[in-house]
């Protein structure tokens, strides 16, 4: 039976990993690949890489962050951030990456997920959607660039076209449970998984092992849960988490 | 040395990076002389089946693959590569494959028996059940693999070395004669992955 994936999300900026990584038994915690390499000991079934840079440069040197990962790691990874064209995705996947993630250029230029999964495959595809309840609709609104701006989209709506055009993933960020520890928006994460064919990635939210058990039980229907601080600033580790899942029976690697 | 076949459709660099670290001489290469004379070969493969069988005939690889595997040679088919060893696949149409291998590639229905949806592709660790022992599975015990496929091939029970389950039996590992398939991607499949493309290399030295 296939298991539930655990997946840390790294954010890199200008080839560096940023956002207070509290690593202190490795030599460089900045590193993305010697992190990476300390997360797939710990177990971590996949990787995301989420990449910040602003700069033109920045984005050139992701592509040799996404070719070093990949020399190293033997476990699968993705990557987000900034890649809005079709070459965009040939760079990144030809260096290495197995799958990209895309979201506001989604968004904006629906045709590129067709574009990508047409080229790719749809399993290369993720469609990462940052979701807020909006009560006047009484469901969920998407969200674009990196939360900024509302669309004039429902989440469910999305996830369905986004997976009618290839999308073969979808990387699921609740706004309203990001950064409270509370645990994974559930009601969110199911309605999306019930509402799509192709496997959910969970993400915001994560405080502890037992959010994750609630995430792929009923109440949230996840495939995955990817979380960040609560795995850099070592409050858990993918380890432990993946123990305490086994105890309450969940299928784990 | 290892010829890596390159026909537009690879995963290349992640399978070439497995080799390196197992220090495997390899070369990658989509010219049918010097892929012939490889100790082994690797058909990798991402995409779909139709494409990926109009490359290989367009170019003359299908025959140089099939007169390949004659000479008794080791040869290896990774994700999509496996699939294109049966003899026929459904993905968009039936599609005449390498014939290899006996058996057609079909798609995950989505549904289970009782009616019930699962999600397709079938994507992420299933646990790989060895069915038999030979030189490819030496030394290897049940573990997990990566697999992100949404076709599988309904083959003979013979040809059948490991098999996960994801709704359906899924052959995971095929393999009979000189002619090896891996459903999962062993490049990306952490240890057991690493310790299969070796086993695999290791064909080579033993003949």
């Amino acid at each position: 039976m296939l298991t539930k994936r655990i997946i840390p999300c790294l954010d890199v900026k200008d080839g560096r990993v940023v956002k207070g990584v509290q690593f202190v038994q490795l030599r460089d915690a900045g590193d993305p690949v010697e992190l990476a390499r300390f997360y797939d000991e710990q177990g971590a079934d996949e990787l995301v890489f989420l990449d910040i840079s602003a700069s033109h440069e920045g984005r050139k040197t992701m592509v040799d962050v996404v070719k070093e990962v990949a020399s190293e790691l033997a476990i699968p990874f993705t990557v987000g951030g900034g890649i809005n064209t079709l070459d965009d995705m040939k760079k990144t996947l030809r260096a290495g990456a197995d799958k990209v993630s895309l979201n506001t250029a989604a968004v904006t230029n629906p045709n590129l997920i067709a574009e990508g999964a047409n080229f790719f495959g749809s399993q290369c595809i993720v469609v990462a959607i940052d979701a807020k309840f909006d009560q006047e609709i009484n469901t969920w609104r998407v969200f674009t660039h990196g939360g900024r701006k509302a669309t004039d989209r429902d989440v469910i709506s999305w996830a369905k076209e986004a997976v009618t055009l290839g999308a073969g993933e979808i990387l699921l960020t609740s706004m309203d449970s990001d950064g409270e520890k509370k645990g994974f928006d559930l009601a969110l994460t199911k309605a999306v998984s019930e509402a799509v064919t192709v496997p959910v990635i969970a993400s915001g939210g994560a405080g502890n092992a037992e959010h994750f058990a609630d995430v792929f039980f009923e109440e949230g229907k996840a495939d995955a849960a990817l979380a960040a601080s609560i795995f850099h600033y070592k409050e858990t580790s993918v380890h432990e988490v993946k123990e305490y899942l086994k105890e309450r029976g969940v299928l784990v690697r | 040395m290892l010829g890596i076949i390159d026909y537009g459709m690879g995963n290349l660099f992640s399978v070439s990076k497995a080799l390196e670290r197992l220090d495997v001489p390899y070369f990658i290469s989509d010219d049918k002389e010097e892929l012939m004379e490889a100790d082994a070969l690797i058909l990798p493969g991402v995409g779909a089946f139709k494409d990926a069988m109009s490359c290989l005939n367009d170019t003359g690889l299908s025959a140089m693959i099939c007169s390949y595997v004659e000479s008794g040679r080791p040869l290896l088919g990774i994700c999509l590569g496996m699939q294109l060893l049966f003899e026929e696949s459904e993905e968009h149409g039936l599609t005449k494959g390498l014939s290899l291998l006996p058996g057609r590639v079909v798609r995950f229905s989505g549904k289970t028996a009782n009616g019930e949806a699962y999600k397709v592709p079938h994507m992420g660790w299933n646990l790989l059940s060895f069915q038999k022992n030979g030189l490819l599975t030496e030394n290897l015990q049940d573990d997990y693999a990566y697999f992100v496929h949404s076709y599988y091939a309904q083959t003979e029970e013979d040809v059948i070395i490991a098999k996960s389950i994801y709704d359906k039996e899924v052959p995971a590992v095929v393999g009979k004669d000189n002619v090896y398939g891996m459903q999962f991607h062993p490049e990306k499949s952490s240890k057991l992955g690493m310790q299969l493309l070796n086993n695999f290399t290791q064909l080579i030295k033993k003949g």
